[in-house]
């Protein structure tokens, strides 16, 4: 413990910190039981009701499910798009490279509310009604760039030599790539997907000059905001909350076990 | 070290009592040590000896459990690392990739608020020939230029104690050779104190003046190279520092300045001062490039211990000279060092041989024989490779 | 895990082998036509639109085509306070994120290092509030700094604050929220960075004579720079733009508006298209103009 600035200072420091992260996440979850029915701004007392009956509140079920479809679709869409360009930005030479990669990186440096209006602007220009089918384009778009940033670096991180195996075994192009490049890729593309899913569930800002009438669990909410919050919205993202804890959990302790298990088998 | 001070000469080191316990094991037990100014002294041993954590003691960046360090007689075992009048050249060189050659060199010289820090940086990259590549970064040097770097910063302090951490360990063979000709000069030129740690007996011993061979973080054997080569006192240090013939006997009695072994009914002798104990059953040895290889029996002579008849069961040839491995019935094998001094083997594989060495070229070992192994056949590549991996898995495991 | 989205350009600068390009080509055409349709089109349409005149005798929303410039002097005359707020309250957020970010960083991956699971364990808690409505949270905070709650009522008898004083609604609440919630943006890259940074430049740096204080600043800082670029416009871009903290609804009140509550009051309240198309295009020009000098500055081009 020599580079220390005194022992206690620094843990102590990051676990204030920790705290301020985590307080709102506390209270969120502790309200999800609390007994009110229309604002859930004061403490009126416990209660499982909305655990148990989560779509009593208007909307808020319709809303969720509606997040899940625009998830599931826009990680799929930026998924693919963004894996394809990562493998040719990290494979392959060719001229015009650097601008794409800035084409790309572009996205990531736009202020969410730019892009909102700016594809807003496009739909209005173009005459597209806006609905749950523009939602998806703009959340695909936001995604992709980080797609190719995730699994860009796990190509980079791929060996060559791993290919040339492949090809030297006598596996064409299209089976070096299904059979060896993209089950190595897999985690990569799994984490970008995950995090896909996460930015696309979260987002408003984008989806609020995009969404038509459609409500999406965060335009739910912030339109909630105004009238009054169902404690329905707190079951609701506090259950998101653990299971996504679970998934993370359970992913870190599979992948420890697994290389505990490797270490062993040598 | 006071600001703005070089030392003036290279210090004494000087280990008392030290001891350091890690979780879970102990790497350094109760080790005294005298290191004398302006000498180049080698910690040798194989992998987790102990010769690291010596060096990151002596260095500060380890705390002993307990034992005090001692810099030209000053008290520093708890005096911080950055304080310390001590340099390390690291094994991994540790050059700070964001800076310039020339900012790396210049470093501690700045810290230490000494004038004309650049002056001095450029003329220390001089003595290392590097002065043309100040400008550059690190990454844009080869290994053998890294290397060279990182003597320059550590050497350009002027410390009372340079520390080596097997900074030759990534380079390859000629180049190795190269810098351990550059550091020997480096060192007869500015007349530091230089504490190598190695795990390469060769380098050792053509660089140091003094050898130390560390084993399970105590000490063997210390002493100049020569001596510790031609008279190693324990079984470690025998197979460690070179090859050896190792046999057990129990001595049966004296002869003028010799005692005799019997080894599987063979009379052996042994120099009474060349051994280490005089009764008993003991451990001797001699080395390969000792033994005369007969293929007839030779005749009993004074002074010369005969073993055999045996079979040559392997022959390699390495250029200089010729390795021979003779099974000998009831005492095992025994390994040969021939000079190329003809063309071709001078005897042929399954061969019936004999060996021979005059009596001044055995030893007596310390050790108790149940603890060492008998033939030196033991330390081969599958052995030493078997142990490797059962440490790095301890490593995995623990990690 | 997804951190690599939030770290530096990661390992050796990869060397493409030059292929035959026509199959890049086909990996790329799929992902560059959807950048070019959603994307650059869009950008293009923004600034069509910002140059939009009203529809003589029209409805309200309705536009044509034109090059009416002096939407934009109307806008900066209107709204210059709204840019003040975006890029003060930006800076500020991200100055007290990186305070409070890159000692959490330097804990978790330096001092935890040899900790594996309790290193993974603060890790999933940096990474915890994105798993939960950013909207949520945010109200989360508003209601725990209500008038009415301890905190406020402890601030209140410490003479902190004023007796009739408040402290949602006010710019110290808009930049808490904004740091709040950029906070793990600034925190997971800068801690990639520190991650892999080698503890035996530290020993070099003690080795050197360095104190402890100064080798953070000549070694770990420096090396720890490319995290904070990263972590730094992570936070600084998307505080910028941001509408939702400094909201009525939220943290915010009339006087804390930014630049973006200022275009989605334009584009989805008024229906002012071709000023709320100014405004984004200026905003995105003095974002690029900062990004780009500050890049610059701290000399970290190769990172974009």
């Amino acid at each position: 413990m020599r580079f220390s600035l005194g022992k206690w200072l620094l843990p102590l420091y990051s676990a204030l910190a920790l705290i301020f992260l985590l307080t709102p996440i506390v209270y969120t979850f502790v309200f999800s039981f609390n007994d009110s029915v229309k604002s859930n701004i004061v403490w009126v007392g416990f209660t499982l009701d909305n655990w148990t009956n989560v779509c009593d509140a208007q909307g808020v079920c319709a809303a969720f499910g509606t997040s899940i479809l625009v998830g599931v679709v826009a990680t799929l869409i930026a998924t693919v798009l963004g894996t394809l360009l990562a493998i040719a930005l990290a494979r392959y030479r060719f001229r015009g490279r650097s601008v794409i990669s800035l084409l790309l990186f572009l996205p990531m440096a736009t202020p969410e509310v730019v892009l909102g209006a700016g594809l807003a602007a496009q739909f209005l220009t173009a005459g597209v009604p806006k609905g749950l089918g523009t939602i998806i384009i703009a959340h695909a778009l936001f995604c992709l760039s980080f797609v190719v940033v995730t699994v860009k670096a796990r190509v980079a991180s791929l060996d060559p030599a791993l290919e040339e195996a492949g090809r030297d075994l006598y596996g064409s192009a299209f089976q070096v790539f299904t059979r060896i490049t993209l089950p190595l890729l897999m985690p990569g593309i799994i984490a970008a997907a995950l995090l896909s899913f996460a930015l696309s569930f979260d987002d408003f800002i984008i989806t609020r000059f995009n969404n038509g009438g459609v409500e999406t669990f965060p335009v739910f909410v912030y339109t909630a905001a105004a009238r009054g919050m169902p404690p329905e919205a707190n079951v609701i993202a506090s259950a998101v909350f653990i299971l996504a804890l679970v998934i993370v959990v359970v992913a870190q302790t599979t992948s420890a076990a697994r290389r505990k298990r490797l270490a062993r088998a040598q | 070290m006071a600001a703005g001070a070089f030392a003036e000469a290279g210090a004494d080191l000087e280990l008392v009592g030290l001891h350091k316990r890690f979780p879970g094991f102990t790497a350094i037990e109760d080790l005294d040590l005298t290191i004398p100014a302006g000498s180049f002294f080698a910690l040798l041993g194989p992998s987790g000896c102990g010769k690291t954590t010596t060096l990151r003691l002596v260095a500060g960046l380890e705390q002993p459990t307990s034992g005090r360090i001692l810099i030209g007689g000053k008290d520093v075992t708890s005096v911080k690392s950055f304080k310390r009048p001590v340099n390390t050249v690291f094994q991994s060189y540790a050059l700070f990739p964001h800076m310039t050659v020339l900012e790396n060199v210049s470093f501690g010289l700045k810290r230490r608020g000494i004038a004309d820090a650049t002056g001095k940086a450029h003329e220390a990259l001089r003595l290392v020939e590097l002065d043309h590549l100040s400008a550059r970064k690190p990454q844009q040097l080869s290994g053998g230029q890294q290397q060279r770097v990182a003597l320059a910063r550590a050497v350009v302090n002027r410390p009372a104690l340079l520390l080596l951490d097997e900074p030759l360990g990534a380079l390859d063979l000629k180049l190795r050779r190269q810098m351990q000709l550059e550091l020997k000069a480096i060192q007869n030129e500015v007349g530091l104190t230089f504490l190598h740690v190695t795990h390469d007996q060769e380098e050792a011993m053509t660089m140091a003046d003094t050898v130390a061979v560390m084993n399970k973080g105590q000490i063997e054997q210390m002493g100049a190279p020569e001596e510790l080569y031609e008279l190693p006192k324990t079984a470690f240090v025998a197979n460690f520092l070179g090859q050896s013939n190792l046999f057990t006997g129990d001595v049966t009695n004296s002869k003028g300045d010799s005692i005799v072994v019997d080894i599987a009914g063979v009379k052996i002798e042994v120099p009474k001062d060349r051994a280490q104990r005089h009764t008993g059953e003991i451990t001797i040895g001699v080395r390969p490039e000792k033994l005369m290889l007969h293929t007839e029996a030779p005749k009993k002579a004074p002074g010369v211990n005969i073993l055999g008849p045996g079979r040559v069961t392997d022959v390699s040839f390495s250029g200089v000279s010729t390795q021979y491995q003779i099974a000998v019935p009831g005492i095992g094998l025994i390994t040969v060092f021939a000079q190329n001094m003809v063309f071709g083997p001078v005897v042929n594989l399954g061969a019936e041989a004999w060996v021979s060495w005059t009596v001044d070229h055995g030893f007596g070992l310390l050790d108790e024989p149940e603890h060492t192994p008998k033939f030196s056949a033991d330390t081969d590549t599958a052995t030493i490779a078997l142990q490797t991996r059962h440490e790095l898995l301890a490593e995995i495991e623990e990690a | 895990m997804a951190f690599a989205a939030f770290g530096s350009t990661a390992g050796p600068v990869e060397q493409a082998p030059r292929r035959r390009s026509w199959v890049a080509l086909v990996l790329l055409l799929p992902g560059l036509a959807y950048l070019a349709l959603f994307f650059l089109t869009p950008l293009v349409s923004l600034v069509l639109t910002s140059f939009q005149e009203p529809v003589e005798f029209g409805d309200v929303g309705q536009f044509q085509q034109a090059f009416k410039i002096e939407n934009y002097a109307t806008v900066i005359e209107a709204y210059w306070p709204h840019f003040l707020r975006a890029f003060g309250y930006a800076i500020v957020a991200t100055i007290a994120a990186l305070l409070i970010g890159y000692p959490l960083a330097y804990f978790i991956g330096v001092k935890c290092r040899s900790k594996p699971l309790l290193q993974a364990m603060l890790l999933t808690l940096v990474i915890a509030p994105f798993f939960i409505s950013f909207l949520l949270r945010t109200l989360a905070w508003k209601q725990l700094m209500a008038d009415d709650t301890p905190l406020v009522q402890a601030l209140k008898s410490l003479s902190v604050l004023p007796a009739d004083g408040h402290l949602t609604g006010t710019a110290f609440s808009v930049i808490f929220g904004l740091t709040y919630n950029f906070l793990p943006f600034m925190t997971l890259p800068i801690y990639t960075t520190l991650e892999r940074l080698d503890t035996r430049y530290l020993e070099a740096g003690a080795d050197l004579y360095a104190s402890p204080a100064t080798t953070f600043w000549k070694v770990t800082l420096p090396l720890s720079l490319p995290g904070i670029v990263s972590g730094t416009l992570l936070t600084f871009i998307p505080a910028s733009g941001d509408y939702i903290n400094a909201s009525s609804s939220f943290l915010g009140s009339a006087q804390t508006q930014m630049v973006g509550n200022a275009i989605e009051a334009n584009f989805l309240g008024l229906l002012n298209y071709p000023e709320a198309a100014a405004l984004s295009v200026i905003l995105m020009g003095l974002i690029l103009v900062i990004v780009g000098i500050y890049v610059r500055r701290t000399g970290t081009e190769d990172l974009l």
